[in-house]
């Protein structure tokens, strides 16, 4: 049994440890924070297992590697909602529809009275959407603290600092990992947190937008999440009030129930992503491994990373998201 | 090939660089298409690390940042001067948004900035309506390149007033033009570039396309068609049919 340090404990640190752990191998997480909180990217996701949704501008792996995520989820931390996913359009916007359908599979078309059985508060807002019924959503924060409460169930707690000899070290840092990774980039991302009991949703909803598409996941109790920006910036912390505006007034478009809901949060971070927006695992030129680039399928893959990596480590193959500088080849 | 502010580009294509699915796919849409100028919005991207920017000045192609999502004078000046320090470049593609539905130029504050940014030494592409005295007035203001619409930026409607443009190119036979924005398929480049434009700008009809790369190389081809076929003197249309092969004088009647 050889032992390893990971590196940082987001979401796809905790994936790493409980993979290694899970394989009988001695794991230490060290994460200068002592575990998951707002000082990573993972805190601040929305939690959709929707691979489907994804495709619509993703690439092939994020579909196929997406869908295990669902039952690995299940199994390691619990709390997985399997209830599908709604993909909606205001009447202006019809034609994202359309375009959505052509780009994706694996939902059906439904109309007024379907939707209305599935969320019966949005019962005569929409005569039509697309339904991914196999995609799934979790809470990130409860889905990291299952994980590290497991983890410490093995006796895995996280330390500050690594330990003297720490091993092989697996460096799952997210954008801090950047003083190795050269082409890692920070994709901005801003959320808010709203409390609304008026509203009653039970499923991912996303609205397609041309200028601002929108996602609500519910976190039960009224609590909703609403995202998500995507720009091209590593800047982190504050929320601009453009943000708030373009996501609020799509929310209210979405329902006007929503005018009504109390803000709870406001977020905001960088996602870290290479530059097909692809993961990459790989050896850095210290002999440290490292898995990152997750950019916005943070829980979504972070479970098929963890799998390849800890499989390279039992097998030495080279995984599908094996990466190679041009003096590594 | 156009010149724009004495510098020949290779290519009558230019790309912006916003809403592709990776900056990945953005090179290799570049790399299919050869386009000659890349357009970069400096107004969201910026605030953080320029990681985005250094991707942007690897493509290969000159850099025109715009100054997309600004609606007054005094944030479109920022947003240029801001952009002349990161990315050390005198070009300003000035985009003064007057109406926030159709993003239409607010041509009074356009006429405006222009003016203020030429004096401030900025090569200014100036994002305006087809309207002749809007034009003259732009050009009265310093600019030396003007950028019609050719429909709502991102709408993909083509060109909605080919008259207005066909006009315009008549009024300013001098002047380079380029048709910005509403192109949706290449044949509205096409049409673009016979109408005899020296360039077309695009972003989304590209980014949004399913196949990205394809559709760049798509346009790109489609551009220089309709350069080649201005330069080759169309026909004009008639109404008579005109037959290919003189019938008259022929040995055999049917």
């Amino acid at each position: 049994m050889s032992g390893f340090t990971i590196l940082g404990a987001g979401v796809l640190g905790l994936c790493v440890a409980t993979e290694l752990a899970g394989r009988g191998h001695a794991v230490t997480l060290v994460d200068p924070a002592l575990g998951p909180g707002t000082q990573g990217c993972s805190w601040w996701a929305g939690g959709m297992l929707a691979p489907w949704c994804e495709f619509e501008n993703a690439e092939e792996p994020v579909l196929r590697h997406g869908q295990p995520a669902i039952d690995w989820w299940d199994r390691n931390a619990g709390g997985v909602t399997r209830k599908g996913t709604l993909v909606l359009a205001l009447g202006r916007d019809r034609a994202e529809l359309d375009r959505f359908a052509r780009r994706t599979h694996g939902f059906d078309e439904i109309g007024g009275n379907r939707l209305a059985e599935l969320e019966p508060d949005l019962a005569g807002r929409f005569d039509r959407g697309l339904f991914f019924a196999a995609e799934a959503h979790l809470d990130p924060r409860t889905a990291m603290a299952g994980l590290q409460s497991r983890l410490s169930e093995r006796g895995i707690a996280i330390a500050a600092e690594p330990p003297e000899t720490p091993g092989q070290i697996v460096d799952c840092r997210g954008l801090a990992a950047r003083d190795i990774l050269p082409e890692l980039r920070g994709v901005r991302g801003e959320m808010l947190v709203l409390r609304c009991p008026d509203v009653a949703l039970t499923r991912t909803v996303r609205l397609l937008h041309p200028r601002v598409p929108i996602y609500l996941v519910p976190r039960g109790d009224g609590i909703f999440m609403l995202g998500a920006t995507m720009i091209e910036s590593d800047r982190r912390g504050v929320v601009t009030a453009r943000s708030v505006l373009e996501l609020l007034s799509a929310a209210y478009a979405l329902h006007p129930g929503f005018g009504e809901a109390e803000i709870i949060e406001l977020g905001a971070d960088a996602r870290p992503a290479f530059p097909d927006n692809l993961p990459r695992i790989g050896r850095a030129a210290d002999g440290r491994l490292y898995a990152n680039g997750l950019y916005r399928h943070g829980y979504l893959l972070a479970p098929a990373v963890a799998m390849q990596l800890a499989d390279h480590i039992a097998t030495g193959n080279k995984p599908e998201f094996w990466h190679e500088t041009d003096d590594q080849r | 090939m156009p010149v724009f502010y004495g510098k020949h580009i290779a290519s009558p294509l230019m790309l912006g660089t916003a809403q592709y699915p990776s900056p990945a796919i953005l090179a290799d849409a570049f790399r299919a298409s050869n386009a000659g100028i890349a357009t970069v919005s400096l107004r969201r991207e910026a605030g953080g690390g320029q990681d985005f920017l250094r991707l942007i000045e690897g493509l290969g192609a000159a850099i025109l940042p715009n100054t997309a999502g600004c609606h007054s004078v005094k944030e479109a000046v920022t947003t240029a001067q801001m952009a002349r320090e990161l990315l050390g470049t005198d070009w300003i593609k000035l985009e003064v948004i007057g109406h926030s539905d159709l993003l239409s130029p607010d041509v009074f504050a356009l006429v405006e900035a222009a003016a203020e940014l030429t004096a401030q030494g900025f090569k200014v592409f100036p994002y305006c309506t087809e309207d002749l005295s809007v034009a003259e007035r732009l050009l009265r203001a310093g600019c030396e390149v003007l950028m019609p619409w050719g429909a709502p930026i991102g709408s993909g409607l083509g060109l909605n007033n080919p008259h207005g443009l066909r006009a315009l190119r008549a009024a300013f036979p001098e002047v380079p033009l380029v048709v910005d924005a509403g192109i949706g398929r290449p044949s509205h480049a096409a049409s673009a570039m016979e109408l005899g434009y020296d360039a077309v700008l695009l972003n989304t009809a590209v980014a949004k396309a399913g196949d990205p790369v394809a559709m760049a190389r798509a346009m790109a081809q489609a551009a220089d068609a309709g350069r080649a076929a201005y330069l080759a003197d169309p026909i004009e249309p008639r109404e008579m049919a005109a037959p290919s092969t003189p019938v008259i004088g022929k040995a055999f009647l049917q």
